[in-house]
């Protein structure tokens, strides 16, 4: 009979426990140092910014349709609105960012992942430990309470206690109620952000959106001051908006690139594929101007 | 402007009966407490919240919710210092503002006379409050009159009151005719909070209390007013801390969309007024249906702006 080698045995075990340890920490992928925003995708849209009236792909309700076709880009003028930061759903759409681990320095736990834009340097805290969200009448802010969960390599992150932001910017509203659930998925030096916006208020689906990031290894965050200033004098309370019906910058977009005007309002069935087919059918601006 | 006795008294009675203002089940409502900054806390229970600025001078609230609660706001205080409560400041003169002012006024003393003065004079904790609360807190129907115990001992009548107690300046600021004419903003200017009554609220339309004097014009004057005193740690986030009336703890950029929305609305409804439409043609419009499905039911603010246009 042949004596069981232990010497062996116990090698082995230890090997396909190691092997365990390895995958089990890579399962929490280290997502730490600078990703590069790939603009490849809605450039438009994210870097000179969105054309006024351009709603389309916005689960929209008719409610943020009339806070949009209301809103007035000089608000932007104002000294109080001109360092407004983005919301942490929407900052991430157009820039760089810089994420870094905070681990307990004994025990080496996660306890938080930090998020930095390089836009407006807004830094955002996704805590790890497992605490609770705030109550409802804690404050809000503009990069909301997050807290996060692994989902094997993927990193899951909700938000709550977001003030009131936009979904684009070009007076979009997302409400101060809304729910955001991303997702951080690495594939070597490539970052994939999914970011699902619930909003009861202003939303009639789920607002997703996809970004890609790629790793630097030579890029550093920069300081991001704003300072706002008078520029134009105004009457104290003035706040430039439209009154209903009275936006004259609506149909520039429909017009510019002869979209139906409908298709350009948003709402959930502008998100679709199919809506192609139906808006084939819609009239045209330069068929309408014609019948003029 | 001159206040009839009758206007007052029947502007009194309908605040005790507004649908507002329905008495909430007291049994099942506890007192959660936040810490807002260092000594500053904002207790959340039923009615207005609570401001508390606490140290070695003892305590000092603004707001007292209403007369049941008092119990409970009196735990809380004491699971946060063992000082005795000092100051009652009232933003107004609303009955879940002020309704808790006879029972915790006695269980404190103001600063005077030294240690013997409760047990020698009874003395109780002082109250602040702008002299139009004082006005309409003593001229309100006998059934609903509170005992004068919880009638502000300071009212102050010009635009503004300073206090300095625990280390910091405390300044009162009259808002006039914003949501009554009697409202009070107060800036605890060390701790950087500003602790706003009902002129600021974020869980609802704001509540223009024509009877008591209030008009729209002064809810975006209240607005401007703390807008201008708060100074953000960067962009619109942090910095001065605002405590609302009712709903949750705000900063600037919160009461600029709150000063933003009451413009936007405001401006609509004047134009639907200038082109002569009805008020039953406006309510019939729904010209703010785009802050309704954040704000609730615009009927009654809706009517008091169109009517203090």
């Amino acid at each position: 009979m042949c004596k069981p080698n232990y010497t062996s045995l116990r090698l082995l075990v230890m090997f396909l426990l190691s092997i365990c340890f390895v995958m089990s920490s890579s399962a929490q992928t280290n997502l730490g140092g600078i990703w590069l925003a790939d603009y490849t995708e809605d450039r438009g849209d994210r870097i000179p910014g969105p054309a006024l009236g351009d709603y389309g792909g916005l689960p929209i309700n008719e409610f943020d349709r009339l806070r949009a076709q209301s809103w007035n880009a000089s608000l932007l003028g104002l000294p109080e609105y001109q360092c407004r930061v983005h919301p942490s759903d929407y900052a991430q759409s157009f820039n760089n960012i810089s994420i870094i681990e905070e681990r307990d320095p004994r025990t080496l736990e996660l306890i938080a992942i930090h998020l930095e834009h390089f836009v407006w340097q807004t830094h955002r805290v996704i805590w790890m430990d497992g605490r609770e969200h705030p109550p409802e009448y804690a404050a809000h802010t503009s990069m909301g309470f997050s807290t996060g969960e692994w989902l094997g390599s993927t990193l899951k992150v909700t938000t709550t206690h977001l003030k009131e932001g936009w979904l684009r910017r070009n007076g979009v509203a997302r409400s101060d109620q809304a729910k955001v659930t991303e997702y951080f998925n690495r594939h070597d030096d490539y970052l994939v952000w999914t970011v699902i916006v619930d909003d009861p208020i202003y939303l009639e689906e789920p607002f997703i959106r996809n970004r890609n990031y790629t790793y630097s290894r030579d890029t550093q965050i920069v300081t991001y001051p704003c300072e706002s200033v008078r520029e134009i004098v105004h009457e104290p309370g003035y706040i430039p908006h439209y009154l209903p019906g009275q936006n004259p910058d609506l149909f520039e977009f429909a017009d510019t690139y002869d979209i139906p005007y409908e298709a350009t309002m948003g709402g959930a069935a502008t998100m679709y594929p199919e809506y192609r087919k139906f808006a084939r059918d819609l009239p045209l601006p330069s068929a309408m101007q014609n019948q003029e | 402007m001159r206040i009839s006795i009758k206007i007052i008294l029947s502007s009194i009675l309908m605040l005790f009966t507004l649908p507002g203002f329905a008495q909430p089940d007291f049994d099942n409502i506890e007192i959660r407490t936040l810490q807002v900054r260092d000594n500053i806390y904002m207790l959340v229970g039923a009615g207005g919240n609570i401001t508390v600025q606490l140290g070695d001078d003892g305590i000092l609230i603004v707001d007292t919710q209403y007369a049941e609660m008092s119990e409970k706001i009196l735990a809380a205080l004491h699971e946060l210092s063992d000082g005795a409560l000092r100051y009652i400041i009232n933003t107004h003169v609303h009955g879940d503002h002020v309704g808790g002012n006879v029972n915790l006024a006695r269980a404190g003393a103001t600063v005077s006379g030294g240690n013997m003065s409760r047990d020698v004079s009874g003395q109780t904790a002082a109250i602040i409050a702008h002299e139009s609360v004082l006005l309409r807190l003593t001229t309100a129907p006998a059934e609903n009159r509170i005992e004068s115990d919880g009638w502000p001992s300071s009212a102050y009548y010009e635009g503004k009151k300073d206090l300095y107690f625990n280390g910091e300046g405390i300044r009162i600021m009259h808002q006039p005719r914003a949501h009554t004419d009697g409202d009070s903003i107060i800036f605890f200017r060390k701790s950087d909070v500003i602790s706003t009554g009902d002129v600021y609220r974020t869980d609802a339309y704001p509540f223009i209390d024509m009877a008591n004097g209030g008009t729209i014009q002064g809810f975006l004057d209240a607005a401007q007013s703390i807008i201008d005193q708060i100074i953000p740690e960067y962009g619109q986030d942090g910095g001065t801390l605002v405590i609302p009336g009712h709903g949750r703890l705000s900063d600037v950029g919160d009461v600029l969309n709150w000063r933003e929305m009451l413009t936007v609305i405001r401006d609509r409804v004047k134009d639907m007024k200038d082109r002569g439409m009805s008020l039953e043609a406006v309510l019939e419009d729904r010209p703010s249906r785009d802050y309704d499905v954040r704000y609730g039911n615009p009927e009654r603010f809706l009517t008091a702006l169109y009517q203090t246009l």
